[in-house]
This record gives structure tokens, sequence and C-alpha cells, in this order.
């Protein structure tokens, strides 16, 4: 007992997966339950003149068809509000559940269709006619604000959504520029990303007639903000009458925290035709709708002086949002990003500068990692880059600007040029492991040895940093979101001792239901098995914030160690009148009160009973062991670390292969290691699949090319080796578990390692730079222009 | 229109109605309501939908259930024997080789074929043999652990 936390306890959630009884929403079947196709815009930007669905109404099966006509004032919202550099508020669209008027990019919902079966509704949707004009359009997001370009929506000029800055006066950057001894300047386009959870969204709305409630099924990643947005900002439904519940999830990424047209659709027509509708997203679908990350046009560059110092740091971007606002899509290149911008090191000028753009594709949102990736991609591979140009060494580079150790407590926080203040980090040792591990100086021997024998390896580093465990409310709030970003957590006693543990945060992946018992054991010193974990349902779990920005344990956990500090402080109450002994004289351990210095003792699971049965209690104390508490975090956590990755590439294909790659970060303090190496696994992946595989590709009429697994170039299991993972531990100071979160640092230390390897590898051929992904073609284009 | 089909499931018979339309993935999941067998892509790409039909992994997805009429099939349901788990089950589980669970029961299926066509294959031929399959979350390393240790235990 009371040992469980650093412990790679197996997890309890697995034994459903690996049997095939998970429950995930496409699995549910409802009584008289229909299904809903959509019909979808087959063109990125098109004038809809009309729409006939008569035929399709009349197929045999079908139950309900709709067009924006029958629902065009609702649009779901965006919920973080970024403002002009002039004070201006952000240009925001209405997102109508059916295209009203306009198509704005390819799949864009216009008529959906409810049948008896799936079949029937897909039958018919081939039925409808919608007589469309095709209009010219606009992909990217730097074409989309020059002068004559489409305009996705009418009454925004220039498809601007909004430009943003942030840092320092840019005139004293510029001039910092233009005085350094060496600039080191990029271009970056970071390609649009398609998130592919392997779940498809899926949602099943069930109005009930006899009560006037609704039950919304959904894979999400954040019940109650999907609850919230929908209730009070699109549907206008008072939030008592509807239950949301995410069971098992496959999967987010972040590309299930957000509030979709359909999941609102669902529920309204619900209540329409009063009968449960299902809908779920097939792969083509989810590639064309499912909200993708990045998509960044940049030109970056970075300062040093003769000693290798950065003096400055100067960024512009045009972002592209897509075609409507999707939920958190306004933070992302601006709050999630432009903050990151001082990296692990000493830069004292920075200026990031965004203009973030509409176009005709689909809408871009957070994708593991959320701004903080493009921004870390930019930082890492100028520093490897630069490191090239001044004929330094990446490492010694590194280590030059580094940032000094600080704890957060004997030595204060970091205050960043960019808004943040670091709470504690040690850059130099996870640097310094990470190199060990790899072998470094071994390494640049092996790597001349191969050259000469005609091999081209290469390495490439990266040292990260990431803001995560978001966020301060009050931080968020003044920074333009429109929610708080606290998180709940209700402990309730049994009387018999077990406890139930219900979380507003939600695994879709990551293990809380082993992980969150672990710390609730250990800090009750009970046994795991008498502690269940209950997230993903509104009517059982207190208001919640979800999951997303690795803010579970760091924030979720914090909330339900304020509840548990209220259960062992009233249970030392009750425990303090049955011991007949003062509570200043009773320590905790081990699951029991003891009086201190004897051996009189109560345990957890008596002191619970006579809370329900309390016919000896202490006078004037209410009795039960239950406790509702929200955690608002006081600060962002920081984790960090060294990503190193080994590439050898192909000379006559330009194949690059990933030989070896090592992690070492640092996440503070490690409840399950098992499950934080896992994350930084699934990270390192996708972190990886960005550097060589992926990308969204739109052609010049807004067409998506890549809208299927045989275009979409995902990550399999033969394009990696094993990972070599390990940790650095620096607590964070300012919350009760010192923990930071692991769930997004895979992602984002990965990609510029991987880039800088290859950069690494064939310079010398006078190559300057690769765009990601960095695929074989492009390498070979390189290798042979 | 429907159609007869007779089929082994988990060692079960069925005798069922369905469309010619319908995919074995649906029959599975819908009629049989056998939901451990998971849709994540339609197209053959993902893995998913992979079950044993006959003696070989196959991806249900795309397959009638007309075409499996007669057949024997095995879905991750059917897996543990007598209520003991098979132990590419308990190895994933001992491994850490999930982490959502969407795509497991396809792994789990694909790498049952593969160990009893390869009984001890290396690091090399796990991975390739894995190629059909997506998994978002793990980055492959634990899925490829797990086959590992199923294999040393055989």
């Amino acid at each position: 007992m009371s040992n469980y936390i650093g412990q790679s306890i197996k997890r309890r959630e697995d034994d459903r997966f690996i049997t095939g009884k998970g429950k995930y929403t496409d699995d549910i079947v409802l009584p008289k339950m229909t299904h809903l196709a959509f019909v979808r815009s087959p063109y990125a930007h098109a004038k809809i003149n009309s729409i006939d669905t008569k035929a399709a109404l009349a197929h045999p099966g079908v139950v309900a068809v709709y067009t924006g006509e029958d629902c065009g004032n609702f649009g779901v919202p965006c919920g973080w509000q970024v403002n002009f550099k002039n004070g201006d508020t952000m240009k925001e669209p209405t997102h109508p559940l059916l295209a009203v008027g306009k198509a704005k990019h390819v799949g864009e919902n216009v008529v959906a269709i409810i049948a008896e079966t799936l079949q029937d509704a897909r039958d018919a949707a081939e039925l409808v006619e919608v007589d469309y004009e095709e209009l010219p359009a606009v992909t990217n997001p730097n074409a989309a604000i020059q002068p004559g370009a489409p305009q996705v929506h009418d009454d925004i000029p220039n498809n601007v959504v909004f430009d943003f800055a942030l840092g320092n006066p840019k005139e004293e950057v510029d001039a910092a520029i233009d005085g350094a001894n060496h600039v080191t300047k990029l271009d970056f386009k970071n390609q649009r990303l398609a998130p592919n959870a392997i779940e498809p969204r899926s949602y099943i709305a069930d109005y009930d007639v006899t009560v006037d409630k609704y039950t919304l099924y959904t894979s999400t990643q954040n019940p109650h903000l999907i609850r919230l947005l929908m209730c009070a900002f699109v549907l206008g439904l008072p939030e008592h009458k509807v239950r949301v519940i995410s069971h098992d999830v496959g999967g987010g990424f972040g590309s299930k925290i957000y509030h979709y047209t359909e999941e609102a659709l669902v529920t309204w027509a619900s209540k329409q035709i009063g009968r449960p509708i299902k809908w779920t997203s097939d792969r083509s679908e989810a590639f064309l709708t499912d909200a993708h990350g990045r998509d960044y046009v940049t030109t970056a560059e970075m300062g040093f002086d003769n000693n290798g110092k950065i003096v400055a740091f100067r960024v512009h971007s045009d972002a592209n949002l897509g075609a409507y606002l999707s939920t958190f899509s306004t933070a992302c290149p601006t709050y999630l990003h432009a903050t990151l911008a001082q990296g692990c090191y000493t830069t004292p000028l920075i200026n990031i500068d965004v203009t973030a753009t509409f176009t005709n594709t689909n809408p871009v949102d957070a994708y593991r990692g959320a701004g903080r990736p493009e921004m870390t991609y930019m930082i890492e591979h100028l520093m490897d880059t630069a490191a090239l140009e001044m004929k330094i060494d990446p490492v010694e580079l590194r280590k030059i600007n580094f940032i000094p150790a600080f704890d957060g407590v004997n030595q204060p926080g970091y205050q960043t040029q960019v808004a943040l203040q670091y709470d504690s980090g040690d850059y130099h040792a996870t640097l310094d492991r990470a190199l060990e591990m790899v072998g470094y100086d071994q390494f640049r021997k092996d790597q001349e040895e191969a050259r000469k024998n005609g091999k081209l390896l290469g390495i490439g580093f990266s040292t990260y940093i990431e803001a995560c465990g978001i966020a301060p409310s009050a931080v968020v709030g003044s920074l333009g979101a429109r929610a708080g970003l606290y998180e709940s957590a209700h402990v309730r006693v049994q009387p018999t001792g077990s406890v139930s543990v219900f979380t507003g945060s939600h695994s879709h992946g990551q293990g809380h239901e082993t992980s969150y018992a672990q710390f609730v054991a250990d800090t009750l010193g009970i046994p795991m098995e008498n502690v269940d974990i209950i997230h993903g349902d509104t009517n059982e779990v207190a208001f919640g914030m979800g999951t997303y920005g690795s803010r579970s344990l760091a924030v979720g956990g914090s909330a339900i160690m304020k509840s548990l500090d209220k259960i062992l402080e009233k249970g030392a109450k009750i425990a303090a009148h049955k011991l007949e002994a003062a509570v200043e004289d009773l320590e905790y351990a081990e699951g029991k009160w003891t009086v201190k210095g004897t051996d009189k003792s109560i345990a957890f699971g008596d002191v619970s009973l006579t809370a329900y049965v309390p016919h000896d209690y202490p006078e004037g104390l209410e009795p039960g062991l239950d406790f509702s508490s929200f955690y608002d975090p006081a600060n962002f956590t920081y984790p960090f670390g060294t990503h190193i990755a080994i590439v050898e590439i192909d000379k006559d294909t330009g194949k690059v292969t990933l030989k070896r790659f090592i992690a070492c970060d640092d996440v503070g303090n490690v409840i399950n290691p098992m499950i934080v190496e896992g994350q930084i696994h699934g990270g390192v992946a996708q972190g990886v699949g960005q550097a060589l595989l992926e990308g969204v590709d739109y052609d010049e009429n807004g067409q998506m090319i890549t809208g299927s697994f045989m275009d979409y170039a995902m990550p399999r299991a033969d394009d990696f080796p094993f990972f070599e993972t390990d940790r650095k531990v620096t607590p964070c100071p300012h919350n009760p578990l010192g923990v930071k979160g692991a769930g997004e640092a895979g992602a984002i230390g990965s990609t510029p390692a991987v880039a800088n390897a290859v950069m690494d590898a064939i310079s010398h051929l006078g190559i300057k730079d690769i765009q990601m992904p960095i695929t074989s073609e492009r390498v070979w284009k390189a290798m042979n222009s | 229109m429907l159609m007869k089909i007779n089929v082994k499931v988990n060692g079960k018979d069925y005798t069922s109605e369905v469309t010619p339309m319908m995919s074995l993935a649906a029959y599975l999941r819908e009629v049989l309501l056998l939901t451990g067998t998971h849709i994540g892509c339609d197209t053959s790409s993902c893995g998913a939908c992979t079950i044993k039909m006959d003696g070989k992994a196959v991806k249900s997805c795309t397959i009638l259930a007309v075409q499996a009429d007669g057949s024997d099939i095995t879905t991750i349901e059917g897996l543990s024997q007598n209520g003991k788990m098979h132990p590419l089950q308990s190895s994933f589980k001992e491994n850490h080789g999930l982490q959502c669970g969407f795509c497991t029961p396809g792994m789990i299926m694909t790498a049952e074929n593969l160990l009893s066509e390869n009984p001890h294959p290396t690091e090399e031929e796990i991975r390739h043999g894995l190629e059909g399959n997506f998994c978002r979350c793990t980055g492959y390393h634990n899925i490829v652990k797990s086959i590992q240790h199923a294999a040393e235990s055989n």
C-alpha cells in the first residue's frame, strides 16, 4: 500500500479494450435509432443557387431531410477572441450547421438526410440535386491576403481574421537583427496535418419528449465544453436539459476538443423527428472535416553576436485558419504559439507578428502541441541551421544560449520576453543525458567514416520547452479565452471506505483510470482496487473543462488532490473524536489515523463508516465524507527536454531512414512511468510523421488531394526504430503533485530533431533547407538540382 | 433484397439475412453486436477491422457479409479461451501495447496471424507484418514489444 506513485502499474482500462469490450460511441445502439448522412460540398467555393430534395425525401426509409434553410440560424462559435493590433475585434463569421448561400470549403455540410438505415440515408443523399455555381478559391494563407484574392466571406475584406504581435517593440528587434554579427534567416511552410485519430468522430443524439431532455453521446475530449457551447451558443438549450456522455474515445490529439456542426445538428434534429439519430464519420469525411493542424507560412530570423549568443529573434507568419473559426483556432497561432518564442534561451529581444487568414479550406485548430510545435520547429531548426552556418557545434550553440537552471523555489521563475514566466527548468541536464545516451563524440566519428564510404548519416538536435497544463483562468481570460481553464474533482468516499472519484478531465487513451487511482490510493493510504475513476458524463461529473494541452494531471489531478485534502481534514476530526484525542495529536499514514507516540489508531474505513453512521460523532460536524473542488492553476507548466534524431539518407532514392531516436524529457514528477513513456512514444511518432511523411494538400481549386489513407502518408510500424527514452525530474513548484504534463512533449520536440538530422546529413552537398514533409522526392530533388 | 448466410463466429453458428451491400464488419457489429471489430477507414488501410476468416487475417470492412457465407470467423471477442486471455492479449496489457484501444483488436488479430505463420519473428518482420495496421497513439513501440514478448512465451 501507499507506494503506487512512480510505479508502472498496468492499466485497468486495458481489460475491456483487449477483449473487444470497449464502449465507443459508434458501438451504442438505441431503440428506434435513425441514421444520418450528409451531402457535402464538392467545391471549395461555390454559390448554392438551389437545392432539390424531393427525390431524396421520397426514397424508402427516409425520415427527414434538412438544408441550411431549416437550421441556418444556428452556428457554432469560436471559443477564443483575439483582437486586431488596433484593438478591433477579430472577424468571426457564422459557421452554420448546414451551408447557407455559399459553400466555403470542400466537405462542408450542405444537406442532412436522416433515414431508417445508414444505407437508406446514403442512397437518398445521392438523389439530392444541388445547383452550385463554382467560384474561384484560395487555399494558401499568404495568397489569401493579396489584393484581388477570392473572398471567402463576402463581408470580410482581404480574408484577414486578425493581425497580432507579441514581444518587444519591433523597432528594437529590427535594430538588433540589423546590428547582429550573424543572421540566420529561413522561410518555413509548416504544413497542414490531419490528426487522424483512428476512431472517426461519432455522435448519437436522443431527445426524450417525456421529460423534454436530450442525451448526446459524443466522441469528445471535453463533454462539458461541448454541452456549454452547444446549449448556450448554438441551440439555446438550458444545460440542465442536456446530458453529454463520452464513454471510450478512440484517440483525439486535439481534433475531438472542438464543438462541431454535426454534433449540434444531430441534437437539434433528434427533437425534430422525436427519435435518436446516429452519425459516424467515415474516413473521407474525417479527412475533409476533422479540424486540421498547423498550416503556417513564415519567415523567421535569428541574430547572433560574435560569441554565438542570440541577440534577437524575429518572426512573421501567415496562419491559415480555414473557412471558419473552429473552437480554439484563434489561440493556436497567437497565445499558444508566440508565447513560446523564448524557447530555452536567453534571447533578449523577440518579436512575433502573425496575420491569421480565412481560406477555402477545412478549419484548422489545435493538433497535438497546437502552436507550440510550430514555434519550436522554427527556433530549433534555426539553431541547427545557424550552427552549420557559423560552424559552431549545435550542442555548443545551445549551451551558450541556455537559460541557467532554476527550480522556481530557491531561484525565481524565468520571465520571458513573451509574457510567460517559466516555472522551473534545467535544460543542461536533459541535453547532457541525451548526449550520453546517443554517444555524441562517437557518432561524429561514425559519420565521418560513413561519408568516406559514401553513406549519408546525420544527427539533429532539439532542446524544446513547452507551456502546458493550461491554464490560469484569469491569464487566459485576459488573453481572450471565452472560458475558464480550471478543473473539477468530486471525491465521494463510500460508507465502507471505497472511493469514487469524478473528474472533469477526460481520458481517450491517457490511462487516467489507472494513474489517477494510483495517486488517490497513495494519498489515502488505501488499496488501488478501492478507488474508481469516473469521467465523461455531464450528469455524473461536476462542470469540468476536459483534456487537452497536457493538462489532465497538472490541473485535473490537482483538483482531486484538493478534494483529498478536504477528505483527510474532515476525517481527522472524526478520528480525533473516536480516539478521544486532539486533531493536532494525530498523524495519518498507511490508511489510518494514529495518536502520535501511541498504538491508538482508527482506519480510514472506520472513519468513513462513522461519517455515514454518525451515532457517536463530533458535535456540529456534518455527516458524510464527500467533497468537490475546483482547481485553477497558478501558472502554466513548462516541461522541456532534448530530442536527438539520427537519420541515414539513401543517395540514390533520397529516402530518409530514422536510425535512432533519443528523447530525454523532463515532465516533472511522474505517477506512472509506463504511461508517460507511452505518451512520449506516441508524440514522437506524430512529430516524426510531420517531419518526414504527412501533409494535407489542396490543389489550386481547393480540392483536397490527400483525402485518404492511400494519399496521406500516416506513419506505419516499419517507419520507426525503437525509441530510446529517459527522464530527468524538475518538479513543478506550483501544483501539489509537482507534475508538468507529458501529452504533447513528443510531438513538440521531435519534428525539428528529425529535420535537423536530415540537414546535418546533406548540407555539405550545398543544400540549404528542405520543407516538410521531407519526402524521398524532395530530398532526391534537392540532391540532384 | 435480403440474402441468407450461414457463418460460424467464435465457435457459434449463425444464420442471418443480410443486404448484399452489407460489409462483414457491419454484419459483425450491427447484426451480431460484436463491436470489438472496429471500422477506421472503409478502405482496407487502417486494419482496425481485422478478423480471422478461415484461418487467415482479413480486413472485414472490404469483405461483404454475403462473401463470408459458409466461413469460420474469429473476432477479438473469440480470442480468449475458457475465460483465459490469449497470450497476445495479456502481452499487450503487460507491455502497454495500447492507449486509446481503438486499433487494438485489429492489431491483436493481425499479430495472432503473424505469430501463427511465424512464431519467432524478428523485430523487422514484426514491423513489416504490422504494415496494414495504423496506430496513432503508441508510435508502435510497445505494440512491437508486446508481440515480441508474446512470441517469447510461445
